[in-house]
């Protein structure tokens, strides 16, 4: 019986499935599109276009590095303003050309950095969310291995959220937790417990909308393939304001069964 | 009795418990100390401009003409909380006065109606629960159906842990709605009040029209605390304060207690709508 801290262990796991892999992998002519026009390019976060299938669609995702110096450049996977304002501007280009997007989440949390406060972090994120809600193309995210806090949702407002089998999707870390409320980082490990982060539980809240087998190679890559490409079909049939009135009454719903008149 | 008989402890305490508590203020920003009745009537420091920490029914008497307030009752259901977790609301909801972090109504302000959001530190450091959240979505959906600017004030250490993943899906609800209203072209404009952070920071307080804040209010998504564990450096000492982010560009105006009334109505005036204004 595997404990949730398991769960984030294999989570955080250097054999994680890589994003420029799983963009290999799912994706066909897929083409990297740099920079937020703004300001510069972060590398945490991969974006571009490519076909699924044979829908041509629009690929976000964070990426934690495969080597040392590039999961240094990259932060770890933790996005600056700079990286969410390029998902930003690449959504806005998917909507213009009516193409769905897909997004692969795998980061602790935005980048906690003195120069992504100066940049606006806070500003960023809240646009890309205010952006995902209101996105009128389908918009599927995958959480692969962490989904840490606003950073993550940043990227996960569209009209369904999937999750690997070994992942994990909290507020904030579990070390981050219980040193907070215990003041003791150590005690992560029973914090992972008390925090529903797992795949099951999230799944049981009603938070994300499937759980996928974990991938760890190319046969499993094709699955997933498969249920995108499936899933992306449906979603792009639906006529855009049905589909925009389903992802309203989604976000709409979370946490209103637990409320009551004193 | 001679006159240099020292006064026993208990007749020291029965004196001692006679001097009002909370004679002295000490600015938290410049750290000057002041008799109380020294603070400007707007709870400000008379040096540095900081505004004191704001129950959110002062703000909304020192605002407001009228003011009905929406859904003041709501809480959270019993069945998703734990006793510790009650004990923790029940202490907040005698420190603030309010059940939950955020006070929202309809209100009028030099005339004008509009809908209010005022968010409290004194409740659990005004974090985002899923009450919070309904109640925010609930008042910008009211705002949209009767075409009322929306003014929200806020303060907030975050996102509330103790209701994890729907605490965090709050931010995607209210900024849903905020979307909604936006594209009734309707007015939202924020006041960034001490400390506005974390999951607040990363949505509805980012989202408006009109981006207020207070003097020296702090303002930020990652706190200094998790910036100097996890990199090991010690950010400047204003590096989140609304100073630095209208030299950055994340702040229309910081307007002072003193005028925010003046300056909002003013805000309201110029975005009557034309259906309203006949």
């Amino acid at each position: 019986m595997s404990t949730a801290y398991d769960v984030v262990r294999q989570a955080r796991s250097q054999d994680k499935a890589s994003t420029p892999w799983l963009i290999e992998q799912l994706v066909t002519h897929f083409h990297e599109f740099h920079g937020d026009r703004e300001h510069g390019d972060d590398p945490a976060i991969i974006g571009g276009v490519g076909f699924l299938g044979d829908q041509a669609v629009t690929v976000i995702g964070t990426n934690k590095g495969r080597t040392l110096a590039e999961s240094q450049a990259c932060h770890f996977g933790c996005a600056t303003p700079e990286g969410y304002r390029k998902a930003i501007r690449l959504m806005r280009q998917a909507a213009k050309f009516r193409r769905p997007v897909l997004n692969l989440i795998n980061t602790p949390g935005a980048y906690p950095g003195v120069e992504a406060e100066y940049h606006g972090q806070g500003d960023a994120i809240a646009q890309c969310i205010l952006t995902g809600v209101s996105l009128p193309v389908p918009t599927i995210s995958v959480i692969v291995g962490e989904a840490g806090s606003g950073g993550a949702l940043a990227l996960a407002c569209g009209d369904q959220t999937w999750m690997f089998a070994q992942s994990t999707y909290s507020i904030l870390s579990p070390e981050g937790y219980a040193s907070i409320l215990w003041r003791d980082g150590q005690r992560a490990a029973e914090a992972a417990e008390q925090m529903r982060l797992t795949p099951a539980e999230i799944l049981a809240d009603g938070i994300v909308d499937r759980i996928v087998p974990e991938v760890t190679d190319a046969a499993g890559a094709s699955g997933l393939r498969a249920e995108l490409i499936a899933t992306m079909a449906e979603l792009t049939a639906l006529p855009t304001q049905q589909l925009m009135n389903a992802r309203h009454r989604r976000y709409r719903s979370f946490g209103t069964d637990g409320l009551q008149e004193q | 009795m001679s006159k240099f008989n020292q006064s026993d402890r208990q007749q020291l305490a029965a004196r001692m418990d006679k001097i009002p508590d909370n004679l002295y203020v000490k600015c938290p920003f410049c750290g000057e100390v002041y008799y109380h009745a020294e603070l400007t009537v707007y709870d400000e420091c008379p040096l540095c401009g900081y505004g004191m920490r704001m129950g959110a029914l002062e703000r909304v008497a020192m605002l407001t003409d009228e003011a009905t307030a929406i859904n003041p009752d709501l809480v959270v259901d019993a069945a998703v909380t734990d006793a510790a977790y009650q004990q923790k609301l029940a202490r907040a909801q005698a420190n603030s006065g309010i059940k939950e972090s955020v006070w929202t109504g309809c209100v009028r302000m030099g005339g004008y109606p509009a809908a209010l959001g005022v968010m409290d530190t004194h409740f659990m450091m005004g974090s985002l629960g899923r009450v919070a959240g309904e109640k925010l979505a609930r008042l910008f959906e009211v705002a949209t159906t009767r075409k009322l600017p929306v003014i929200l004030y806020t303060a907030s250490g975050g996102a509330r842990m103790q209701e994890g993943l729907f605490s965090l899906m709050q931010m995607a609800k209210v900024s849903q709605a905020v979307a909604d209203h936006a594209r009734a072209g309707l007015l939202y404009a924020v006041m960034l009040t001490d400390p506005t952070t974390g999951g607040v920071t990363a949505s509805f307080a980012m989202e408006a029209d009109i981006t207020l804040a207070e003097p020296h209010a702090l303002v930020g998504f990652t706190g200094r605390r998790v910036i100097q564990q996890t990199l090991h450096v010690d950010p400047p000492r204003d590096f989140q304060r609304a100073e630095t982010l209208l030299h950055n560009g994340f702040v229309d105006a910081i307007v002072p207690r003193s005028e925010q009334k003046a300056y909002l109505v003013d805000l309201l005036r110029m975005h009557q709508l034309a259906e309203v204004r006949q």
